[in-house]
């Protein structure tokens, strides 16, 4: 047990952030070449001031039309996706990793509000997971990946919840919630998870367009 | 030919063109036309639209297919990408004679390219140019509605979209001018004038059909003094269908004629009739494909140049329109181009009882005949209505007599759509109508 726990907090982890920093670096890098040899329009009528506009618009909750079109899902969206990126960043428990294994230090959650945002993390996934069983246009679109998408980053935050509050076997829970932890972070460059890095870029892109070409509105 | 209007997936609407077109199909064919696109012509957006796209359906109501067909996802913008992107991506040459003719149904048929779904795309997905590319691997695979390919052909033939000859289309100009004068004795069309201001341009389907609209916009020109011209040569037609159809190529060569023959004239720049998808040709589309970042000569649409004579006291009101008017926001002019408050101001100069319908600007919705939709025929006159009960609903309940739809395809869809829909005691109407009965006119013989 001891080597298996030495094993994902030491090779498996540096290769998981390897994989991770890497290959989103590649995956940024790619989709840069590729709109400058193929699909320059991207380039030429990018615009900083119109592509932020249209981010601030988006990513400030009920700003736009849609947003306020479907407010619950606007919060659970929200809620997700706040608690997703601010947990594995800034939990207590991480904050020291960072400091046993590196020395680096920086601020952390309190226990009681990182707990809070992870039950979100996982109340979310299970409302994500009823739209797809539930909505017509959701089911219609939905396909094996964007299951294995939810589950990937449903089972860090789950198993992560119950080795905190050390339900179940703790050693075995620790070393899956590493290891899922791991996946999720691998998974970024190479499936749908890249939308972190590249969906600010698609809403910048289309806030261009709208903004500076077409002088209208895209919220 | 009876239209069966199945609302399910795989309902096949028989269409001679892209029937034909498949026959000639062989796998080595599809890979060709396939590689093609996604390898050479299409890069960052294609792959990354379909790899970031996360299929959360919030597009889906903001889609008047999707809603005027009570939700049935086949009609949401990511259920129409379904069945024709990832479609293609996904069999590639192995994609079946069934699974292709529904793609070019969808893609030509089902989706005007309004842009409407990617204001509510939380990622800022742009639907319509996905759905433009399959349109393209559609074109070069031969597989286009007959009636939309028809008109393809004019434009390589004619230059124009109607068949008009270029004895007919001079001829329309100088009735037209003859009739005009009988009311403004010092009226003219000047043909070619080289160094003028302005080059007029048209759409085909004004010669053919509304050639009053030539006559409105000459009294406009005259009385509002300024210095114009229009072309007697091919290039005076801005129209495009071959935007639609994926004949990049041809639509290339209409922009390049266009333009040059602006450029022959000297012109300072180019006012453009009530047209949206013209528009959209000119200094999105067409422009970028040749190369020119922006158009190469200045475009103006005739909305804005109402506004302008307007802003300039060229153009005076002589008497209020008293009629309830409400406006419709053409798609390629409002979300292609953020002219929803010129018209505005314009309605509000003539107009005396402005009734706003809702959703408007840029949220409006599209009249369901623009992208090509109307000009592949009345095949798909039945999906058209039934894709957009929800305009006829938002018409109704204006309650105005007049809708001004500044656009010639708008015009014909919400035509059908008011018929198709039993609503009554609506008609519709150009900008340059309602000026034309209600502008000052200096130069008209009184009586």
């Amino acid at each position: 047990m001891h080597q298996v726990y030495g094993f994902v907090v030491g090779p498996l982890a540096w290769i998981a952030f390897a994989v991770f920093v890497l290959g989103s670096i590649w995956k940024i890098y790619s989709m840069y070449r590729s709109a400058k040899t193929r699909d320059g329009q991207v380039l030429a009528y990018w615009n900083f001031k119109y592509a932020l506009r249209s981010i601030v618009h988006w990513y400030v909750p009920f700003w736009s039309v849609n947003s306020r079109r479907h407010p619950f899902v606007t919060i659970v969206t929200f809620a997700f996706h706040i608690s997703v990126i601010a947990v594995p960043i800034f939990l207590l428990a991480h904050v020291m990793l960072w400091d046993y294994y590196h020395g680096i230090r920086f601020w952390s959650l309190s226990e009681g509000v990182a707990d809070v945002m992870t039950v979100l993390v996982i109340l979310a996934c299970l409302f994500f997971a009823g739209r797809r069983i539930f909505l017509r246009e959701v089911r219609y679109v939905t396909s094996a990946m964007d299951w294995v998408v939810l589950i990937i980053v449903f089972l860090p935050f789950m198993t992560g919840f119950l080795a905190n509050h050390q339900i179940g076997p703790y050693q075995v829970m620790i070393i899956l919630h590493i290891l899922f932890g791991e996946i999720m972070l691998a998974a970024v460059p190479f499936t749908r998870l890249s939308h972190i890095l590249l969906a600010p870029l698609a809403r910048g892109y289309i806030g261009s367009e709208f903004g500076g070409v077409r002088k209208a509105k895209d919220w | 030919m009876e239209l069966a209007v199945k609302k399910t997936e795989g309902k096949v609407q028989a269409d001679v063109g892209i029937r034909k077109g498949l026959e000639g199909l062989t796998p080595e064919k599809i890979k060709r036309a396939i590689d093609r696109v996604f390898n050479a012509e299409t890069g960052a957006r294609i792959k990354g639209y379909k790899e970031i796209c996360v299929r959360c359906g919030l597009c889906a109501d903001s889609c008047h297919y999707y809603l005027s067909h009570d939700g049935d996802p086949v009609y949401s913008p990511v259920g129409k990408v379904k069945q024709t992107l990832w479609k293609l991506l996904e069999k590639k040459e192995r994609i079946s004679p069934e699974e292709l003719e529904r793609a070019a149904l969808v893609a030509y048929t089902e989706c005007n390219l309004c842009r409407r779904c990617s204001m509510y795309c939380p990622i800022g997905i742009d639907t319509a140019y996905i759905i433009s590319v399959v349109r393209r691997i559609c074109h070069l695979l031969g597989i286009t509605p007959q009636y939309i390919q028809d008109t393809a052909h004019s434009h390589s033939v004619t230059m124009n979209q109607m068949w008009v000859k270029e004895d007919e289309w001079t001829d329309s100009l100088l009735w037209q001018e003859e009739e005009a004068r009988e009311e403004i004795p010092t009226l003219r069309i000047p043909l070619d004038k080289e160094g003028a201001d302005i080059m007029y341009s048209v759409i085909a389907p004004e010669p053919k059909f509304q050639p009053q609209l030539i006559y409105f916009a000459a009294v406009i020109m005259n009385e509002c003094g300024m210095d114009w011209t229009m072309s007697s040569l091919p290039g005076w037609d801005n129209s495009d269908m071959a935007m639609f159809t994926g004949d990049l190529e041809l639509m290339g060569r209409l922009k390049r004629v266009h333009f040059e023959r602006a450029q022959k004239l000297r012109v300072k720049r180019i006012v453009m009739g009530e047209c949206g998808h013209a528009f959209r040709s000119i200094y999105d589309v067409g422009n970028r494909w040749l190369g020119w970042h922006m158009y190469p000569v200045e475009v103006i649409h005739a909305i804005e140049f109402y506004w302008q004579m307007l802003q300039e006291g060229r153009l005076k009101v002589a008497r209020k329109y008293e009629k309830p008017v409400t406006l419709h926001d053409p798609c390629n002019i409002v979300r292609g181009r953020g002219l929803h408050e010129k018209a505005r101001d314009v309605v509000r100069a003539f107009c005396s009882n402005f009734i706003e319908m809702h959703p408007n600007r840029e949220h409006n919705y599209c009249c369901s005949a623009g992208g090509g939709v109307i000009n592949c025929g009345p095949p798909y006159k039945k999906v058209r209505v039934q894709g957009n009960r929800i305009k006829a609903e938002q018409l109704k309940a204006t309650g105005a007599e007049v809708i001004i739809a500044p656009c010639h395809n708008c015009h014909s869809g919400l035509k059908d759509i008011l018929e198709g829909y039993d609503v009554k005691g609506m008609g519709l109407s150009f900008f340059s109508e309602i000026i034309y009965e209600c502008m000052e006119k200096p130069s008209a013989i009184q009586g």
